[in-house]
């Protein structure tokens, strides 16, 4: 009888272990079927090379890298910079001034606005957002900036809405809510004797959130910052309708573009020989290390953090 | 005084502009949840759930097979990647809770949760739909459910750490073995919280896109086999609405408007188990 019970114990621990082993298993195994599928292009263009040409011409049968690299990038700190002052404030506001009734509706607010799928943003960009941007938004950006030297560069085109400028500001809305979650969490951290001698000493609101609670909770705003990058960089679907799928390097934000994940989602089933499959295998395996990177910083910092 | 003044007036505006940014966020949400409703709503009718796509240029039509693929994919998804997550966070949570590798595994799957999908998608495309020779809705399964696994490891992990280890103890104590422990006590007091891990990770992927695009692809009629290209609502939408006909983007708002309802559902759902729970 117990040693029925031994063995179905141990085959127990044994099946859990595995499936737990699983998820090492499919990280490593994603790796090397990215590294094996992508060797004939690793092996034709180099790496730095790819990374940095800009030539993707699959009739030639010549690929580099440079412009989706540049897509994903740009769009990326697009989107930081218009989400990180706004998700601060929202973090600031759910800890520190909303009042306790409305909080829960407010945080509720913000975590429906995660939960709201990639594509129905991306269709939103598409049909709702791309005609707004179109019509009023970059016509009144030209009229400001066109003519303010070097700046004017970055709005010069025509307005089409389906541009870079519109995709970092879709990614930007998907991207809010974690970075706003994540400092809400950590400025609750904050003890509260900290905040209460620095009104004790006659800082007003805003001193205390400047002085005290953003230094101390620096490290989490920081590494949600990061997780919220991470998502930014592999974000597909959202960007797919608003970016169009062209692989030129163009300085302007109002002129269409792509990013890797655009580039997957729009080639992968079109691509017809060896090595444009393998230029696209090479794209995801930067993608898979450049979010993995940036997802290893974010554990890092929070671990070191919460110790 | 002057100096008061001015840091009062300082704060004011520092108070003002991070109110202005929580409107804003909410401004975002109303934005795109209403347009999704009006625009949808116009969209809805019998004919979105009960007939397959029409050519284009033909009114009507509707997207059943879509419906159907969609149920299909996820319910497969769930049946590989509830067990496998609950038995895997399971693992981290009991026998090996002070091993290091259950860390470096809880960490691989935190990351894992916010890894881009495409790629999940490229994977299985590599190791399923090529062997294979074709798309099919249970390539898409296995992507989906790849990413739940991840999801499910983490919420198990957390959920059996919250049970007291006493409870354990006075299992033990009348003789149990460990998995009877796990099975009757541990995932009995744990119900809700699994529930509501497994809840969200349902959420999460049957919204998904990007992994289906390469896996099971897209059928514009109904098939029940999972084992040949399946159409889902995600992929249909993204078709559709970069389609050029309006009958078409009329279907994908269709289509949007039942999901964002489904979503919003699942997500009040969930809140409502998660705050049951600690009411108690």
């Amino acid at each position: 009888m117990r040693s029925a019970y031994k063995k179905k114990d141990l085959a127990f621990k044994n099946l859990s272990y595995t499936l737990a082993l699983l998820v090492i298993f499919i990280s490593l195994a994603m790796l090397v079927v990215l590294l094996v599928m992508s060797y004939p292009a690793i092996q034709k263009f180099g790496v730095i090379n790819f990374i940095f040409s800009d030539a993707w011409n699959p009739v030639k049968k010549v690929f580099g890298g440079a412009t989706a690299i540049y897509g994903t990038l740009i769009t990326t700190l697009l989107a930081l910079i218009f989400a990180i002052p706004t998700s601060l404030g929202i973090g600031i506001f759910l800890s520190q001034i909303c009042p306790d009734k409305l909080k829960r509706a407010f945080s509720l607010a913000i975590e429906l606005l995660a939960s709201i799928p990639s594509i129905i943003y991306g269709m939103w960009g598409l049909f709702t957002l791309a005609p707004i941007m179109r019509n009023y938004i970059e016509p009144f950006l030209q009229r400001v900036f066109l003519p303010i030297p070097v700046v004017g560069l970055l709005f010069r085109g025509t307005p089409l809405g389906i541009d870079l400028l519109t995709s970092g500001l879709i990614l930007s809305i998907m991207i809010i809510p974690f970075i706003a979650s994540i400092s809400r969490d950590t400025f609750d951290l904050v003890p509260k004797e900290l905040i209460e001698s620095a009104y004790g000493m006659g800082a007003t609101k805003w001193e205390v959130i400047k002085d005290v609670i953003l230094p101390y909770s620096k490290v989490g705003v920081i590494s949600g910052i990061i997780i919220a990058t991470g998502r930014a960089l592999g974000e597909t679907m959202a960007v797919a309708f608003v970016l169009g799928n062209d692989h030129t390097i163009h300085l302007s934000l109002l002129k269409s573009s792509t990013t890797i994940s655009v580039a997957l989602a729009n080639e992968f089933t079109e691509a017809d020989f060896r090595l444009y499959l393998a230029s696209l295998f090479y794209l995801a395996l930067i993608l898979y290390v450049m979010s993995f990177t940036a997802l290893g910083i974010a554990k890092f910092l929070l671990r070191r953090y919460s110790k | 005084m002057n100096h008061l003044k001015k840091r009062k007036i300082i704060n004011l505006i520092a108070i003002s502009v991070s109110i202005f940014t929580a409107f804003l966020g909410i401004f975002w949400l109303v934005f795109i949840i209403a347009s999704v409703l009006i625009k949808g709503l116009s969209a809805l009718n019998l004919s979105l759930f009960i007939n397959d796509p029409a050519p284009p240029g033909i009114p009507g039509g509707g997207l059943r097979c879509a419906f159907v693929g969609q149920a299909i994919i996820t319910v497969i998804a769930v049946v590989i990647g509830v067990p496998a997550g609950i038995l895997g966070g399971t693992y981290l949570a009991e026998y090996g809770k002070d091993k290091r590798i259950s860390s470096l595994i809880s960490t691989l799957a935190d990351m894992m949760m916010s890894f881009p999908s495409i790629v999940v998608g490229v994977f299985v495309y590599t190791i399923i739909v090529r062997p294979m020779g074709h798309f099919s809705g249970f390539a898409g399964s296995i992507a989906l459910a790849i990413i739940m696994i991840s999801i499910i490891v983490r919420t198990t992990e957390e959920t059996l750490r919250l049970i007291p280890w006493e409870m354990r103890e006075a299992a033990f104590a009348l003789g149990a073995p460990y998995y009877l422990v796990i099975k009757d006590v541990v995932y009995r007091g744990a119900l809700k919280g699994l529930f509501t891990g497994v809840l969200l990770s349902i959420a999460r992927v049957s919204v998904e896109t990007a992994p289906l695009l390469f896996t099971s692809f897209n059928n514009s009629f109904l098939t029940l086999n999972p084992n040949q290209p399946m159409s889902s609502l995600t992929v249909t939408i993204y078709q559709y609405a970069m389609g050029p006909y309006p009958s078409w983007h009329r279907l994908a708002w269709g289509a949007s408007f039942v999901i964002v309802v489904f979503i919003l559902i699942f997500n009040l759902l969930g809140r409502w188990v998660i705050s049951r729970r600690y009411d108690l």
